[in-house]
């Protein structure tokens, strides 16, 4: 498979005995990323956009560049659409209580029945505040999305749909170029929830078209505490400021204030400056590795774990779709997936158990729980044969 | 000690053949405790005499090992108890496995329950192995004929 290079540059994964397998959750860090906060603390912190001192100002001119290098990345028109915020969660809080104004009662929010916990709740609490219907594209089994009645789930009422890219739980790549063309024939915009599949798939905002897309910073190498919204221009234009406060004004006075531009408008306080570094590099290490690279790893670990899969006889993957990440969920007949995940852990496997933020999809399949093992570039063979030795171990004591 | 030595063959025997594990239909205290964090769910179902003796018990639902042999060990070391004496154990049993403080007089009294004495080392499963004393406590505590919800979060 070719990564020793790659898993040499993680401190936590060179650990002996540990096999790492919940990066979904969240990514181990490499150095480089590690390096680039410590040092940035040492030698060149200091607030952004207000200090007329030196060290402010260079400090404020890291911070823009990544901004630039994350419109890049993501290929936005602008860095105006490039929002930092403290997490993916925060994103699209701020998304649905901005495009709230825009919906009334009867309206309808579309959103898909895997969604993450954040990417649901929001809506449904604008729904509820704006009397408009929260409604539901179910999946198969597979975990693939029933697409047959898209013509009547997206329709002229139709305000906005929030979905996933990829399913935390299930790995699931949903079409997302078809439903974004479908939304915009009858004039929906469409959020994109992409982290899961930022850091394992190409993606560019304006092929895709996209209005919104974030992501969190932890789960693509980079520090947590930082998160992503990319907005296309003319609608973070017509959107209410999320926060108001410190660094988003233009003037402010008893009876009124005036907000900054974007992307500044958005950016209440001061931000998370030394994360926003740590994400910066953490771009640079997935540009320098290469997406193709990194998601033929996952692929390969991927398609081998299902095959060594098939030697645990009670083992039942939960939506096995072709189409989908390194991401995979699973039960065995006799055990409970917390009981799967601490017997794992005694041999040093560090898996999920759980609903995973989307009880939902827990409903679809009738679990309380799944187990999940989940994979980034720095995983190798090894992991999953230490897993399936695992695995055959707690069948056969739960037999 | 690792994830393995908690679960011992007393768990294990427990967790695949319950104790008790029933619906007892003249209860006369139900109390329902659920984790929401990873979906244990279970029913404890006492019958209470005029002496205030635990006269049946039972228990149903589904969750993991721990959780499970945990309400199945309960209901086998109080019934035929007295209230006061089921309360007291319970709350021997929490202090087991919550703290450092057990006494020796205390894991006396617990006898074979002090089996889940490993699981304090497990933050995360701590919820799992008082699930069904946490409801047995609401129970106790509830007037007759009524069901209380518990969660354990």
């Amino acid at each position: 498979m070719n990564n020793e290079s790659i898993v040499k540059q993680f401190p936590v994964i060179e650990k002996e005995g540990l096999h790492y397998l919940d990066s979904a959750a969240t990514c181990q860090k490499p150095n480089c990323v590690i390096d680039a906060m410590t040092n940035f603390y040492k030698e060149e912190y200091a607030t952004v956009h207000r200090g007329i001192y030196d060290l402010s100002q260079k400090s404020t001119i890291k911070y823009n560049n990544v901004r630039r290098q994350i419109k890049d990345f993501i290929g936005a028109k602008s860095e105006k659409e490039v929002i930092f915020t403290r997490g993916a969660t925060e994103a699209i809080n701020l998304v649905a209580n901005g495009f709230a104004a825009f919906i009334s009662e009867g309206d309808e929010i579309v959103v898909t029945e895997t969604e993450h916990h954040a990417n649901l709740l929001p809506w449904q609490k604008i729904a509820k505040q704006k009397k408009a219907k929260l409604i539901v594209i179910p999946i198969l089994d597979s975990g693939d999305l029933i697409l047959d009645n898209i013509d009547k789930i997206i329709n002229q009422n139709t305000k906005i749909i929030a979905i996933q890219h990829v399913s935390n739980v299930l790995g699931t790549i949903h079409p997302i170029e078809t439903i974004i063309k479908k939304a915009h024939s009858i004039g929906a915009k469409v959020l994109i929830d992409a982290c899961q599949s930022v850091s394992h798939i190409p993606i560019n905002v304006m092929s895709l078209d996209c209005d919104f897309l974030c992501f969190s910073g932890h789960k693509c190498y980079g520090p947590t505490g930082i998160g992503v919204l990319y907005g296309k221009e003319e609608l973070l234009n017509k959107m209410e400021p999320y926060q108001l406060g410190g660094d988003m004004i233009r003037t402010v006075t008893f009876e009124e204030s005036t907000f900054a531009e974007l992307p500044m408008k958005f950016e209440a306080g001061t931000p998370p400056i030394v994360e926003v570094i740590g994400l910066g590099e953490a771009i640079n290490f997935i540009k320098k590795i290469g997406l193709e690279k990194i998601s033929s790893i996952e692929k390969e670990l991927l398609e081998y774990a299902l095959k060594e899969f098939k030697k645990i006889k009670t083992l039942k993957v939960i939506g096995d779709t072709k189409n989908k990440t390194g991401v995979i969920s699973f039960t065995l007949e006799n055990a409970h997936p917390h009981d799967i995940g601490t017997l794992c852990d005694s041999f040093g496997v560090a898996i999920r158990a759980g609903h995973h933020c989307s009880q939902t999809t827990m409903q679809h399949y009738n679990v309380a729980a799944t187990a999940r093992a989940s994979f980034a570039c720095y995983n190798t063979k090894k992991d999953i044969d230490k897993l399936v030795e695992a695995l055959l171990y707690i069948e056969e004591m739960f037999e | 000690m690792t994830g393995r030595d908690l679960y011992q063959d007393m768990i294990m025997s427990h967790n695949k053949k319950p104790r008790n594990f029933k619906k007892l239909e003249d209860a006369t205290h139900i109390a329902h405790g659920v984790n929401p964090l990873c979906g244990d769910d279970f029913y404890i179902y006492l019958k209470v005499n005029e002496d205030n003796i635990i006269e049946d018990i039972g228990f149903d639902g589904s969750g993991c090992a721990i959780s499970k042999s945990s309400g199945s060990l309960l209901t086998s070391s109080i019934i035929g108890k007295h209230i006061s004496d089921a309360s007291e154990l319970k709350d021997c049993f929490i202090e087991l496995i919550t703290s450092d403080n057990s006494t020796e007089e205390s894991k006396q009294k617990l006898g074979k329950l002090t089996i889940f004495e490993g699981v304090k080392d497990y933050p995360i499963r701590v919820k799992c192995a008082t699930l069904v004393w946490r409801a047995l406590e609401s129970a106790l505590e509830s007037k007759v004929g009524e069901t209380t919800e518990i969660s354990t979060e």
